[in-house]
């Protein structure tokens, strides 16, 4: 699959927008006093330095077509999985459990969705996994704090692997007029959901006063949450001659994608705050680990899936 | 031998480092984290994985030299252990067992370290099967009053029990933790019980609360 026109179009708009980000991380930089530099600034500096790096791989998956997307987010599963795992306690008759987990799990679940096999991919882990996991568990034989341990597989499964594969799964869909061009769905759920999260952040940093959840999340404030938010799905709406929808559905979409986004970011939070921890790893410089990048598109995606398919197949 | 000292080979074991480095989730140690010269690191012992892990997170100028030093009879027992401790990894191996004056386990690695090696030895004796530090053998002791200039570096690993336990040989691909900590200086007026406390505890410090 060649990139169409409007592919490129988006993709060259996401390096503007990082090159100006670039640019103004450099002016913020050379106003500090010499010799100094905020820790705002820089995680600032860091965060737009570890973007380059995830648009570049991201786009690259992108044009090389459906199988690039697939590989791309079964390889962005195993390691969210790994760092949701390493902060979940399990115990040693879990073992074989998260083997199968890592090695069966992952990669079958991406095959429903290279195959487009939809019946098995939409309840493959839901159901059979659900029952295969607490049955590995139970055949190691160890009763202490069972329901907790296979309860928090079966989630890091879900969240980390199913909700995840809705990504590319929009490969999948087929939506009348749109033959071909489901990559730019791709593009447009990933884009709407991250940029949401940078416009919250960014609003946050302006204006942001009033804080939602102090205890779960002490970064999200009203300000941030509404202005992200609304200037994201605005975005989103803008961005409607890419996508099968139009102004108002693409807008609506947005709001969705921008909503369950923050959710997600909520309910991850809660768990790292549970566990103690700021961040789920340290494996993108300045924004900690995959999970906490992707933790808004682990909530979108399955929503915005299952409505596209709804609604437009 | 794929660990060792000869140039040919450093690409090579750069390469398997840096994917040992991948696979359990640790960085590489920067060389101001440790002395430049051989030195005894001494660290928790809780799966197969922990010699790999600490020697693909040590510096390449500490990498090069370093030794582990394991059990003769577990690392005997089969030809591929054998060939694993002995070709592969370059141990020391030590008599855990019959320890007798022609056996002495102190012997191999006092002359490792003579030859400019640095050591890796787990002063727990053996793996501990829940992850949690056991008591020390007076071993490290013994080593410590042999060579008392030599640096005791100590290195706690998080997580590996999880990642290869003891006992399974399907490894998980979870994050480890590799924390250093201050070399410790032997005194020789320091009784035995008062210097192995001391260790236990450098060590134990470097666990995450």
């Amino acid at each position: 699959m060649n990139p169409d026109r409007a592919t490129l179009i988006m993709v060259g708009g996401i390096v503007a927008l990082l090159a100006l980000s670039s640019l103004i991380t450099a002016v913020l930089k050379s106003r500090q006093p010499t010799g100094t530099i905020s820790p705002v600034i820089a995680n600032l500096d860091a965060r737009v330095r570890a973007w380059w790096v995830m648009v570049a791989i991201f786009s690259a998956a992108l044009f090389t077509g459906g199988l690039g997307s697939i590989i791309l987010f079964a390889l962005t599963s195993f390691f969210a999985l790994r760092e949701f795992l390493t902060l979940t306690p399990t115990r040693p008759a879990d073992h074989r459990a998260l083997f199968w987990a890592f090695f069966v799990v992952v990669p079958l679940q991406y095959v429903l969705v290279a195959q487009q096999w939809y019946g098995l991919f939409a309840i493959f882990i839901p159901v059979y996994v659900f029952l295969f996991i607490p049955i590995r568990c139970a055949l190691g034989a160890d009763p202490q704090h069972f329901l907790e341990r296979t309860a928090k597989i079966q989630w890091a499964l879900m969240v980390c692997v199913y909700f995840v594969s809705h990504v590319p799964a929009l490969l999948m869909l087929d939506i009348p007029g749109f033959h071909g061009a489901n990559a730019r769905l791709v593009l447009f759920l990933v884009l709407v959901a991250q940029l949401s999260d940078v416009l919250q952040y960014v609003w946050g940093k302006l204006c942001g006063r009033h804080k939602i959840a102090p205890v779960l999340s002490p970064s999200k404030t009203w300000e941030g949450f509404i202005g992200g938010t609304l200037s994201a799905s605005a975005v989103g709406a803008g961005l409607w001659w890419a996508t099968p929808f139009n102004p108002w559905q693409a807008g609506a979409l947005s709001f969705i994608i921008t909503l369950m986004g923050f959710f997600g970011g909520l309910v991850m939070s809660a768990i790292k705050r549970d566990r103690g921890v700021k961040d789920y790893g340290a494996l993108i410089e300045g924004h900690g680990g995959v999970m906490d990048r992707i933790d808004s598109i682990c909530f979108a995606a399955p929503v915005f899936f299952h409505l596209v398919r709804f609604f437009f197949t | 031998m794929i660990f060792g000292a000869t140039d040919g080979m450093s690409f090579t074991s750069e390469l398997l480092a840096a994917a040992i480095r991948l696979g359990c989730g640790v960085r590489l140690l920067p060389d101001e984290a440790l002395p430049v010269a051989p030195c005894v690191f001494f660290a928790n012992h809780s799966s197969h994985l922990d010699f790999a892990t600490i020697w693909a997170a040590l510096p390449p100028a500490q990498r090069h030299r370093v030794r582990p030093v394991a059990g003769r009879d577990y690392w005997e027992k089969t030809p591929l252990r054998r060939w694993l401790a002995v070709r592969v990894f370059h141990a020391v191996l030590i008599e855990r067992q019959k320890v007798t004056v022609a056996t002495n386990p102190l012997a191999p690695m006092v002359a490792a370290l003579d030859a400019g090696a640095s050591l890796i030895v787990f002063p727990e004796g053996t793996r501990s099967a829940d992850g949690k530090l056991q008591p020390f053998k007076s071993g490290l002791h013994h080593l410590a009053r042999a060579r008392p200039t030599t640096p005791l570096v100590p290195i706690f690993l998080d997580n590996l029990n999880r990642i290869l336990p003891k006992g399974d040989f399907l490894p998980v691909p979870l994050v480890a933790t590799l924390a250093v900590g201050a070399p410790l200086v032997f005194d020789a007026v320091e009784p035995k019980p008062d210097f192995l406390a001391r260790a236990h505890h450098a060590l134990a410090a470097l666990q995450r609360p």
